[in-house]
């Protein structure tokens, strides 16, 4: 069985070509199951964080697939699932304006200070 | 007045016959790996990648389980029988009418839709199976039970969605899992026939199995079949014509080449 599956990137998904569940639901649904991006937490306390994407009809399979692709070896102990299309990117274009002004701004980051030896995760 | 202690008026629990025991043991670990042999036909042919990684890692679930089951096997046949067991004798060097798993276990994959509905059958069994064990005599199967049943969960959410989803899909997915239902249906009934050596009551699982199936059936818009023949003859070591080429290809390694490790 040979299966196309079209992978769309962040910023390039067009309309439509996501929304696969509304008009053509008869055809080959799995060659057009969207993209999802799947966030993890490690453990309690931490924030979850990307850990790549997977295709999936829908969210609860989203979360399911995420299960099995992502925490097979004890990886997190939370998931988040959101559709790619939702993900908005900013325009590598605007990299010079957008975050080259912060390089010389050095006052800017908090290394004046000592952390505790206790303070994690910073 | 004190009230004469009366002899033990609770009789404790049957102690299981030793050559049940293993046989039921052997039962269990060889129904849980002729199915993760024949999930394991799926790596790298999954209808897409995620779910290609999910039925291998149910295949390891599986596979993890029939370890268990077979090392307490061998234990229990090396103290009874002063013989010199292993899991890996237990599995790769006994012939097709020694193996005791269920039929349905043994039968080809077919396609997607047959291959989710063995296993949702199969694990809505084998979850209340290991619910009896859990509660049962044997302390070291039922600390097997307890720590399978957390994995058994996950395979009937997983599968139990693949029916619901493929049942009340598109005319295609509806009509593959009417034609999966025909080819695995007549195979359920095994489930609840004991064996002579059996240490659950297994006929009493089948009104809760029904149960379960039909709930989710209701869901997916697919019907039980009523009526039909049912096939047996696995747990006693009469199989279908299939046990013999997974066993062929299962064990060829280990009878070329004896105690090969690696």
């Amino acid at each position: 069985m040979n299966t196309a599956i079209k992978k769309y990137y962040y910023g390039d998904i067009p309309d439509g070509a996501a929304d696969n569940n509304s008009e053509k639901k008869s055809s080959t649904a799995e060659s057009t199951w969207p993209l999802w991006e799947v966030f993890i937490r490690s453990k309690q306390g931490l924030d979850h964080k990307h850990a790549g994407s997977l295709h999936a009809a829908d969210a609860e399979m989203a979360i399911q697939n995420a299960r099995d692709v992502y925490t097979r070896r004890q990886e997190g102990i939370s998931l988040w699932v959101v559709e790619s299309k939702y993900i908005h990117a900013s325009n590598p274009d605007d990299a010079e304006m957008f975050y080259e002004p912060a390089s010389d701004k050095v006052y800017r980051h908090p290394t004046f200070y000592d952390l505790p030896d206790e303070l994690k995760h910073m | 007045m004190l009230i004469p202690n009366p002899q033990s008026p609770i009789p404790n629990p049957p102690i299981p016959n030793p050559q049940s025991l293993i046989k039921a043991t052997l039962s269990l670990a060889d129904s849980t790996l002729i199915l993760g042999q024949r999930n394991g036909e799926w790596c790298a042919h999954g209808p897409i990648l995620e779910q290609d990684i999910a039925i291998t890692n149910i295949t390891l679930d599986l596979i993890g389980q029939a370890r268990n089951f077979y090392q307490y096997a061998a234990t229990l046949i090396n103290q009874s029988e002063n013989k010199n067991e292993t899991e890996d004798s237990l599995a790769y060097l006994r012939t097709e009418r020694e193996f005791k798993n269920h039929l349905i276990c043994e039968l080809p994959n077919g396609d997607w839709a047959q291959t989710i509905l063995r296993q949702f059958f199969f694990s809505s069994f084998q979850l209340m199976v290991f619910e009896q064990l859990e509660k049962g005599v044997d302390e070291q199967l039922a600390a097997i039970a307890t720590k399978s049943i957390k994995e058994i969960n996950y395979h009937i959410k997983w599968s139990s969605e693949w029916v619901i989803r493929l049942g009340d899909g598109t005319a295609e997915s509806h009509n593959r899992m009417n034609n999966a239902i025909d080819a695995l249906w007549n195979y359920t009934g095994e489930f609840f026939i004991p064996a002579d050596y059996e240490m659950i009551d297994v006929a009493s699982l089948k009104v809760n199995w029904l149960e379960k199936i039909k709930t989710v059936f209701e869901e997916a818009t697919l019907s039980v079949p009523e009526n039909t023949f049912m096939q047996t003859g696995g747990k006693n070591g009469i199989h279908t014509e299939h046990l013999g080429y997974i066993l062929a290809e299962m064990q060829s390694l280990q009878r070329t080449y004896p105690g090969a490790e690696w």
